[in-house]
């Protein structure tokens, strides 16, 4: 488990770690692939989780109920005869699409308001860095749990609920990053030979700030899908029957002590998910880091 | 020492503000509810008595700044309302609720300091070296674990596998509670360590190869001594900021740890008072655990400056 | 001649590599310091003469080592000697002051406790009567009002008092040798000149050896009796300070003395040696210095040249000294 700011704190860290030019560049490059293989392996199982599922996720059969590992079910039945491995396959679907689309809102509208902030300063950066800090008294799970229950369960509520959360470390960042490019020569160059605002934002400030912003993006995934899966755990998620890992994990935790697989495999699938994504976010930080290709 | 301190009246007037605002969050909660909120809080079959009830408690009536000014009147008296479930004051759920997730969180905190300096320790004194990998590793996996899930883990391996702790629940003296206690620290101090340990870890590295702690070489200090002397107090400063800023985090994390073990703490609360739509509950839970957050910043600001006599926050900007 | 105190022979440093041949940095360097004598090693940056100072405190960076060569204490060899005893001689027999009194200080701690910490191991003194040693050493090295400014932290003083609190914590527990690497060059000159002055009369007061690292004649010249110029990894001249620097045999030594200045003649010309130190990893074979050298002559760039007593107690490194310094001076 993760938290933002320890992302962000991470996030620090592997930028300084491409700054003075890790020793450990194979292990960084290794890393990329791993994430790669990883990822790919689990975006190919959930895009064609149709063809290769060999259940439906849904249908239930109550005579086969929590039935033993067996040819005909790899991984077993859970409680209403559903293949689990079936339901693994449709849940990688359901998770891993909300887990990266969840990304996109927060990260939009965050760096927007941070570059504002950052590149203009004053009062507009005051007002908002004010903001920032009253939103970061709400801790991520109590913020989430409450919005989704005031917008009500389903996916789009879990969409709103993780933007209003998140687009704060996005801020952060992206505002950090403009303040020190914003100091850089080449800026105050343009700035002299009478470039726009929005030209310098948008051509110079831009894509050395964004690259940063995407960087903490990808470990932001991670963070996202382990709130869906937390919220799919409390009942509080994607609703059922759809298949979903958390959701999994709290049928499974009911018959701990008689089919421990239950809730142990789920959760498995999701430390491989977070591990890949993890190492692809790392890989690419250093793809992306303008300090490297010096 | 105590001179040093002096920033705290200032620290507790800036964040007023920010006391405020989160305030406002939660008070416009209820009016993010779609419709009538009393309506939307008691679902579609209530009968138009509880409604008009509930309308009238929630002060629906007035006009909105009004309403938020009796919000806050009424907050500063303690009174955060009644809950619908219980029919009793909030503050009183709270109350009982609040011990135990505090208990758990320092029980928690204590755990993950037990584990993570001696790991990043371990780590930072030989880096690149298969038990610096070996550290990595496990700050990697810990991380890539939903934390109730590490915590069914744990009931599995310990509780029923072999039944050194109890399944859940808190225990029914103040004895059995550290008890019974024990398995949901350890899983929140499981996810507390990678980034303590993170952090930790990167400092000591710095630490290790300052000049003070080559002087304190050259002055024949080794090993435990150098340790304690140089190099851990120096590393703590950033380190204690970074927990700092994360204990709110683990509040929320702790909340669904506290459904998994059934910890009668905020979290259970929270989240049975989510299923029964107990609106005020659900509030003055989230209200206290902001505030909370806002509070912890303050003492980490308070710890960090006693730990490093650099600091002198007040005349600088709270960062 | 007694026992030197220190005794360097063949010291190579060097950074090993697997399937490579050693990057070298310092190349079999040899040199004695008698007790009471106050040895200064001159040279320009990446010479290898922080380096060598490190390694006889074994504070050596990591992946930097001591490759062959010997170092003996008081005819104690210090190159293989097991850790626990190696560590025992530093503070009470050999100690060292760092070039950066800001970083060289543990900022979270009392300068009065950091004084008191070698005392309290080594000598077993209690609490408190440690922290009377350390407030009386801090006295010695000029530091006014010492009790109510051992309480103080580094950041709460100047740099001069800084390096003060430095020589404090080094002579504390009354070391034989102290090893000092560019003490002054953080401070302003005037600074400069007190500490030097500090240091020069507690080391003559108890006796102790200094090896003096600097890049700065006028120091040396102002602190050591002795001297060795080093020149990328080598020594190239050494011998007693005020021959040197009369009558310098090395083309090097002869370069740096024009090029820094002089108060005696305020009038000559300062003249800079033309070129920088060689790359490390492309060590020209032959003497170092010769592709800057205006003197080279073919021998130069084939073969090291030997280091040859040119006077009684001075040595120099140099094909060609005969010729360059006798011949001008017939």
């Amino acid at each position: 488990m993760t938290t933002p700011t320890a992302m962000l704190v991470a996030h620090k860290e592997r930028r300084r770690a491409t700054r003075t030019r890790s020793i450990k560049a194979w292990y960084r490059n290794g890393s990329l692939m791993a994430g790669m293989i990883i990822t790919g392996l689990l975006v190919l199982v959930a895009v064609l989780a149709p063809v290769i599922a060999p259940y439906s996720p849904i249908t239930q059969h109550l005579t086969d109920a929590l039935q033993p590992t067996s040819p005909a079910h790899w991984l077993g039945t859970d409680k209403y005869g559903r293949d689990v491995l079936s339901r693994l396959i449709w849940g990688a679907q359901v998770d891993l699409r909300v887990g990266f689309l969840a990304v996109l809102i927060p990260f939009v509208i965050g760096s927007i308001l941070g570059g504002i902030a950052g590149y203009f300063g004053g009062w507009l950066d005051t007002v908002l860095m004010r903001i920032v800090d009253i939103f970061f008294a709400f801790p991520f799970y109590v913020m989430v749990i409450v919005l989704v229950f005031i917008f009500g369960s389903g996916e789009f509520s879990i969409y709103i609920a993780i933007a209003a959360v998140s687009w704060v470390s996005y801020a952060k960042i992206v505002r950090g990053e403009v303040l020190i490019a914003k100091k850089q020569d080449y800026v105050v160059a343009a700035r002299l030979g009478g470039m726009s605002h929005a030209r310098i934002l948008v051509r110079h400030i831009g894509p050395n700030v964004l690259s940063q912003a995407i960087i903490y993006g990808m470990s932001d995934i991670v963070m996202d899908i382990m709130a869906i899966v937390t919220l799919g755990y409390l009942g509080l998620g994607i609703a059922p029957p759809t298949a979903e890992w958390g959701s999994m994990i709290n049928d499974g935790q009911e018959f701990i002590t008689t089919h421990w697989q239950q809730a142990t495999i789920p959760g498995l699938v999701v430390v491989v998910t977070s591990l890949g994504l993890s190492w692809l976010g790392d890989g690419l930080s250093d793809l992306l880091s303008p300090e490297r290709r010096k | 020492m105590l001179h040093r301190l002096r920033f705290i009246p200032g620290r507790l007037v800036q964040s007023i503000p920010v006391a405020f605002g989160v305030t406002l969050i939660v008070f416009f909660m209820a009016r993010l509810l779609p419709g009538n909120a009393a309506l939307a809080i008691l679902g579609q079959q209530a009968n138009a008595a509880s409604v008009a009830a509930l309308s009238k408690q929630l002060g629906l009536n007035q006009p909105l700044w009004e309403q938020y000014f009796l919000f806050i009147g009424r907050l500063f008296q303690g009174n955060l309302g009644t809950s619908l479930t219980y029919q009793i004051p909030v503050s009183e759920l709270l109350s009982q609720a609040i011990p135990v997730t505090l208990s758990l969180l320092g029980l928690a905190l204590l755990l993950a300091l037990v584990i993570s300096v001696p790991l990043a320790a371990l780590a930072a004194f030989r880096p690149g070296s298969p038990r610096d990998l070996g550290v990595r590793a496990f700050t990697l996996l810990g991380q890539g674990m939903p934390q109730f899930w590490l915590g069914i883990m744990l009931i599995l391996l310990l509780a029923i596998g072999v039944p050194l702790f109890p399944v859940g629940g808190y225990g029914n003296s103040p004895a059995d509670h550290p008890y019974y206690l024990f398995l949901p620290s350890l899983t929140l101090a499981i996810a507390m360590c990678p980034t303590i340990i993170r952090s930790l870890r990167s400092s000591m590295i710095d630490v290790l190869g300052s000049d003070y702690v080559g002087t304190a070489r050259s002055k024949g200090s080794y090993g435990a001594a150098l340790f304690r002397g140089h190099v851990l107090r120096n590393a703590a400063i950033p380190t204690v900021s970074v927990i700092g800023v994360n204990l709110g985090f683990l509040v929320g994390g702790s909340l669904v740890i506290e459904k998994v073990f059934a910890l009668p703490g905020l979290g259970s609360i929270m989240i049975n008072a989510i299923f029964t739509r107990d609106f005020p509950t659900v509030q003055g839970v989230t209200l206290f655990v902001a505030l909370f957050v806002v509070v912890v910043g303050i003492l980490t600001d308070v710890v960090y400056t006693m730990l490093d006599p650099r600091v002198d926050l007040s005349g600088k900007e709270n960062a | 001649m007694a026992t030197p105190l220190l005794s360097v022979s063949s010291l190579t440093i060097g950074i090993r590599r697997k399937g490579q041949p050693d990057t070298v940095i310092v190349d079999s360097l040899s040199f004695d310091i008698q007790k009471g004598e106050r040895f200064g090693i001159v040279g320009e940056s990446g010479s290898g003469k922080s380096l060598t100072l490190r390694a006889i405190a074994d504070l050596l960076p990591k992946g930097v080592e001591v490759l062959s060569g010997s170092i003996r204490y008081d005819g104690a060899e210090l190159i293989g000697m097991p850790a626990a005893q190696r560590r025992k001689l530093m503070g009470p027999e050999i100690a060292m002051i760092f070039q950066e009194p800001m970083t060289a200080l543990n900022p979270v701690v009392r300068v009065g406790e950091q004084i008191a910490e070698g005392p309290r191991r080594y000598l077993g003194l209690s609490k408190q009567a440690a922290a009377e040693l350390a407030i009386e050493m801090m006295a010695k090295t000029g530091i006014p009002d010492p009790a109510r400014r051992a309480r103080a932290y580094p950041h709460e003083l100047s740099g001069g008092l800084r390096q003060r609190i430095m020589i404090a914590m080094a002579l504390s527990c009354g070391p034989k040798l102290l090893l000092c690497d560019e003490p002054t060059t953080a401070l302003d000159v005037t600074v400069q000149h007190q500490v030097l002055r500090v240091l020069e009369e507690l080391c003559a007061d108890s006796g102790a050896s200094l090896a003096f690292v600097t890049h700065d004649l006028a120091v040396v010249n102002q602190t050591c009796t002795d001297l060795a110029v080093m020149y990328a990894g080598h020594i190239v001249e050494s011998g007693r300070v005020a021959e040197v620097f009369s009558d310098p045999r090395h083309p090097y030594t002869k370069g740096l003395l024009d090029s820094a200045p002089d108060f005696d003649q305020p009038d000559r010309e300062l003249v800079s040696i033309p070129g920088f130190p060689p790359n490390l990893a492309a060590r020209p074979s032959g003497c170092p210095f010769a592709p800057r050298c205006q003197f080279a002559v073919e021998a130069c760039t084939t073969a090291m040249p030997p280091t040859d007593e040119v006077a009684p107690g001075h040595f120099a490194a140099c094909f060609e000294s005969a010729r360059i310094f006798e011949g001008a001076a017939a």
